[in-house]
This record gives C-alpha cells, sequence and structure tokens, in this order.
C-alpha cells in the first residue's frame, strides 16, 4: 500500500446532478447560487453543462445532467420525500447565505442547525433535488463546557 | 390507548417526540442526523421510519407533505388520554 502513494492520487474532478430542466437549472445555479457557468456544449438534444465555484475555478466541476432516464424520477422523488440531500456545498456564512436565500424565494426543508462541529441547512434547488449547505466551525480545543 | 403505551415504551421512541418538541416538522433525514449526532444513535434509517410509524399509529407523530418532502409533527393530544384516566390529585392524608 505505502509504495502507491504519491503517484497514485485520484481527484474529485468531476461530480453530477439530475436536473429537470438544463436551462432553468444554470439560471439557478449561476444566477441564484453563484457558481459560474464552465462547459456548455451541445450534445444531441441536450449538453454537456457544468458549473464551478467562482473562489476555485480549477475545482471540481458540477455536471447538471439531463433527468430524462426513467429511473431518475422515482429514485429522486424517494429521497426528496424523505429529506434526504444529494450534494453538499461549503459556505462561510449560513445564517447570512439562508436569509439572502430565502429571499430569494429559495425553499428550505431543514433552516439552519448548529450540529456541534458545524451548521447545516438543506433547500430545494427547484431542479428536482435538495441539497445541503455546510458551514463548518473554525477547530478549537477550548471546549468550553464546564 | 393501548398503542400510545406501546409507542412510548421505547427509548428511541420517546427520544424523537423530545426532538419533534424542540423543532416540530423534520425529514426522516433531519430526525436521523438529531438522533446520530445529539444522542449517538447509529440507526438504520429503516429502523427509524418504523418507529415513525408506530408513533404516528399511535397518533402521536403526524406527517404532513409540503411540496415534494414528508415532515412529521409530534402531536400531543393521545396524551391527555393518561392524565384524563389518572387525573393528577392531591393526596389527602388522613
Amino acid at each position: 500500500m505505502a509504495q502507491q502513494k504519491e503517484d497514485r492520487k485520484m481527484k474529485i474532478a468531476l461530480t453530477s446532478l439530475f436536473v429537470d430542466d438544463q436551462r432553468a437549472a444554470l439560471a439557478f445555479y449561476t444566477d441564484v447560487l453563484g457558481f459560474r457557468k464552465h462547459h456548455d456544449i451541445p450534445l444531441g438534444d441536450d449538453f454537456w453543462l457544468t458549473v464551478v465555484s467562482p473562489e476555485v475555478p480549477d475545482g471540481p466541476e458540477l455536471l447538471l445532467e439531463p433527468a430524462g432516464h426513467p429511473a431518475v424520477k422515482p429514485y429522486r422523488d424517494a429521497l426528496v420525500e424523505d429529506g434526504i440531500p444529494l450534494a453538499q456545498f461549503a459556505v462561510e456564512n449560513l445564517e447570512a447565505e439562508h436569509k439572502r436565500l430565502t429571499s430569494k424565494g429559495v425553499v428550505f426543508t431543514q433552516p439552519p442547525i448548529d450540529i456541534g462541529a458545524a451548521v447545516v441547512a438543506v433547500f430545494d434547488d427547484t431542479c428536482g433535488n435538495l441539497i445541503q449547505l455546510i458551514e463548518e466551525k473554525p477547530e478549537t480545543n477550548d471546549v468550553g463546557v464546564h | 390507548m393501548v398503542d400510545v403505551f406501546r409507542a412510548l415504551d421505547d427509548e428511541t421512541r420517546r427520544i424523537v417526540l423530545d426532538e419533534l418538541s424542540v423543532r416540530d416538522g423534520q425529514t426522516l433525514f433531519e430526525i436521523c442526523s438529531m438522533l446520530a449526532i445529539r444522542h449517538g444513535l447509529s440507526l438504520t434509517r429503516q429502523a427509524i421510519s418504523q418507529h415513525l410509524g408506530v408513533l404516528e399509529s399511535a397518533g402521536l407523530v403526524v406527517t404532513e407533505r409540503r411540496g415534494r418532502s414528508k415532515f412529521h409533527y409530534f402531536n400531543p393530544e393521545p396524551l391527555s388520554g393518561i392524565t384524563g384516566r389518572w387525573p393528577s390529585r392531591k393526596r389527602t392524608e388522613k
């Protein structure tokens, strides 16, 4: 195992979410969430459509993939019913982000909740998915619970 | 009434009611997270779903759909059957 280290590192370069409508999804993910369009390449009837975070333009791409496959609907319906998010995005200040998104009409299925090491919330991305937002707290050795 | 006693005869289900009385209207995902993080209970989602089913059939939990998600609410009403059956009264010494 040890001899396989440096030269065999993998990176997460791209991950995907199914979206009901690629154009509406691009609008939501850029205009509302603040991601930046990276690829928008016609591919048959659909597009190879990816966004990146403006903070990490060379970082992982998020592919907004058409939800046409018949397995997608039952899969996502079951997850959304139980409130299960399909992706997690990190933010600096979740309270402020919650306020900002709510004012833009975004619906949260779970408001910001303190879980100890982080604060988390879950919102509906209007494209068929629930997304978790996380604000990680700076690590501290000061426990302060005495 | 029997259902209410059976539903309450389980620590996990009592904790679920505790959590819902702190923040009412939670999805299954949120309830699972709270049980794991705040109470160290690592039950499967299916197990928690079954516990919620028992609470729901006893009327202690009601569910409501908003949008495409299902939210669980604590309904304390059936508990009044307990205090109705054994009303609290001052003990009178002879």
